[in-house]
């Protein structure tokens, strides 16, 4: 086992310096147990100190080393080199968000329809009081919407999405599946506010059921699945509305 | 941009063609094969006897008032499957230009071959 | 002075042979040309039926010419793309939870698929 390595293409963009990306090719000592992640930590500690990118837990929970592998967005932190050898790895930063620089996007787009969704529970009413106890709910009403709370906001399936990448005003998967956890939320009351919002054109209506959003999703979140149900519950929001307009 | 009052959601009316594009979809998964393998293969190349599919037969089921609501759904809902899905096609291969039109050509080619077919079916029956 | 100045990447039209997972997702969405082009034959079908017998065997022999049953072969084909991809994606816009679980998935496009057997032999026993 001596001394094998691994070829690691980047596009690179320095914004100071030049006006598009373009790639650099870095070779770092191959180990079967090194992440991309720990590739990129690397580089920058032996080969080139200048080279952006992100990250922080190290353990896919904090969602921030998202980019793209050969073409694929994954979480650099969760993915092998051993998967690639000997292959060359091609890094490139997250698809269809755009490049801050090197592997770093702009993702205000992403955060602004995160919130607009109002990721948060909206009671029925105000009259419970914090002396009243916790808002009970059984397990079963929990498994519901379980799936959909997983999301760590990595936005890999925004990557994965063509009609996000066609048009952003497309309220986009993880946005609709955070809206869905909360509309599939017992103790929440919120969802004629939110149902607004899923049954506009950029709303579910946006997706083509592509699906490879759910492919992607390193935390097994769903999203199509999520969008798919929601369409169901806008088209009967839809028939309602015909029959009693607000 | 408004700054104080809230945005304006425009409710989409996607759920009327989105309906008709699952109930097409749907007919379309279950029947479509049997469908082309019936009347584009075997037929054609006679695996079925003579006293099949004959003219006869098809005009008597055409005229019977089930045979012409089987005909007419079996023909025209996959339509409305189809051009939803080709309407939205155009979209993802990159034609910008004129979604109106394209909108109202597709849905109208649905429409109209759904009209033309019934109209045939009515005037078969009452002939 | 900020030395910000995000790169906007542009989107190819054929983004969809840059990944199979596209590829595939076209040739899903392609099945539909296919099957307008069936529907249509099958309207036209119809017209000749309205005409009378003459006009209704000139249509069925139409059928008969090998480009017609060349076009019928690559139709089915699209048309079983059409079946498998529909299936495969019913548990995704489908809710049903029994006993507090949420129904398997692959009950549920199994169901499918026995469906689908059921109907096209029923079909073909129907027609024979
Ligand atoms: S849904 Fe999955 S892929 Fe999308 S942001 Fe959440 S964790 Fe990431
Ligand atoms: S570093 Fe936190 S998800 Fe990868």
């Amino acid at each position: 086992m001596a001394n094998k390595t691994i070829k690691i293409e980047i596009l690179r963009y320095r914004p100071e310096q030049e006006d598009k990306p373009s790639p650099q090719l870095f070779e770092v000592p191959y180990s079967p147990d090194l992440t991309i992640l720990e590739a990129l930590q690397y580089i920058k500690d032996h080969l080139d100190s200048t080279i952006s990118f992100r990250w922080s837990c190290r353990m896919a929970i904090c969602g921030s080393c998202g980019l793209m592998v050969d073409g694929v967005p994954k979480l650099g932190c969760k993915t092998f080199l051993r998967d690639y050898f000997p292959n060359k790895i091609k890094l490139e930063a997250l698809a269809n968000f755009p490049i801050e620089r090197d592997l770093v996007v702009v993702m205000d787009d992403f955060i602004n329809k995160l919130e607009e969704i109002k990721p948060y529970i909206i009671p029925e009413d105000n009259t419970k009081c914090l002396s009243d106890g916790p808002h009970q709910q059984t397990p079963e009403k929990l498994a519901k919407y379980k799936q959909y709370s997983m999301c760590i906001n990595c936005g890999l399936c925004y990557a994965a999405c063509p009609q996000y990448a066609l048009d952003t005003k497309f309220t986009g998967p993880a946005a609709l599946a955070l809206l869905a956890r909360y509309n599939r939320d017992s103790r929440d009351a919120g969802s004629k506010q939110r149902m607004k919002i899923v049954n506009q054109e950029e709303g579910v209506w946006g997706c083509t059921f592509v699906g490879y959003c759910s492919v992607v999703c390193p935390k097994g979140v769903d999203p199509a699945a999520a969008i798919q149900l929601l369409k169901v519950e806008s088209s009967k929001d839809y028939l309602i509305g015909m029959f009693k307009p607000d | 941009m408004n700054n104080n009052n809230e945005k304006k959601y425009i409710r989409s009316h996607e759920p009327v063609f989105w309906g008709l594009f699952g109930a097409g979809g749907t007919l379309t998964a279950f029947m479509t094969p049997v469908m082309i393998l019936i009347t584009g293969i075997l037929v054609p190349i006679g695996l079925f006897g003579e006293g099949k599919f004959n003219y006869q037969q098809i005009h008597q089921f055409a005229t019977s008032w089930y045979g012409a609501a089987i005909i007419l759904i079996l023909v025209a809902l996959p339509l409305w499957h189809t051009f939803h899905r080709i309407f939205h096609g155009l979209h993802d291969l990159g034609v910008k230009q004129g979604r109106d039109w394209q909108q109202v050509i597709c849905y109208g080619s649905a429409f109209a071959v759904t009209i033309f077919v019934l109209t045939l079916l009515l005037q078969m029956i009452a002939a | 002075m900020s030395k910000r100045k995000p790169y906007q990447r542009e989107v190819s039209s054929k983004w969809w042979l840059a990944q199979a997972f596209y590829s595939k997702y076209m040739l899903r969405e392609g099945s539909s040309i296919f099957i307008t082009l069936y529907s249509l034959i099958l309207g036209w079908g119809v017209f000749r039926l309205s005409q009378g017998e003459a006009a209704f065997n000139a249509w069925m022999e139409s059928l008969q010419h090998p480009s017609a049953i060349i076009f019928h072969f690559i139709a089915l084909l699209f048309a079983i793309y059409h079946s498998f991809t529909w299936f495969s994606l019913a548990p995704k816009a489908m809710d049903i939870w029994l006993k507090g679980k949420p129904l398997e998935d692959k009950l549920i496009v199994s169901g499918h698929y026995i469906a689908f057997i059921i109907v096209s032999v029923f079909c073909l026993v129907v027609i024979l």
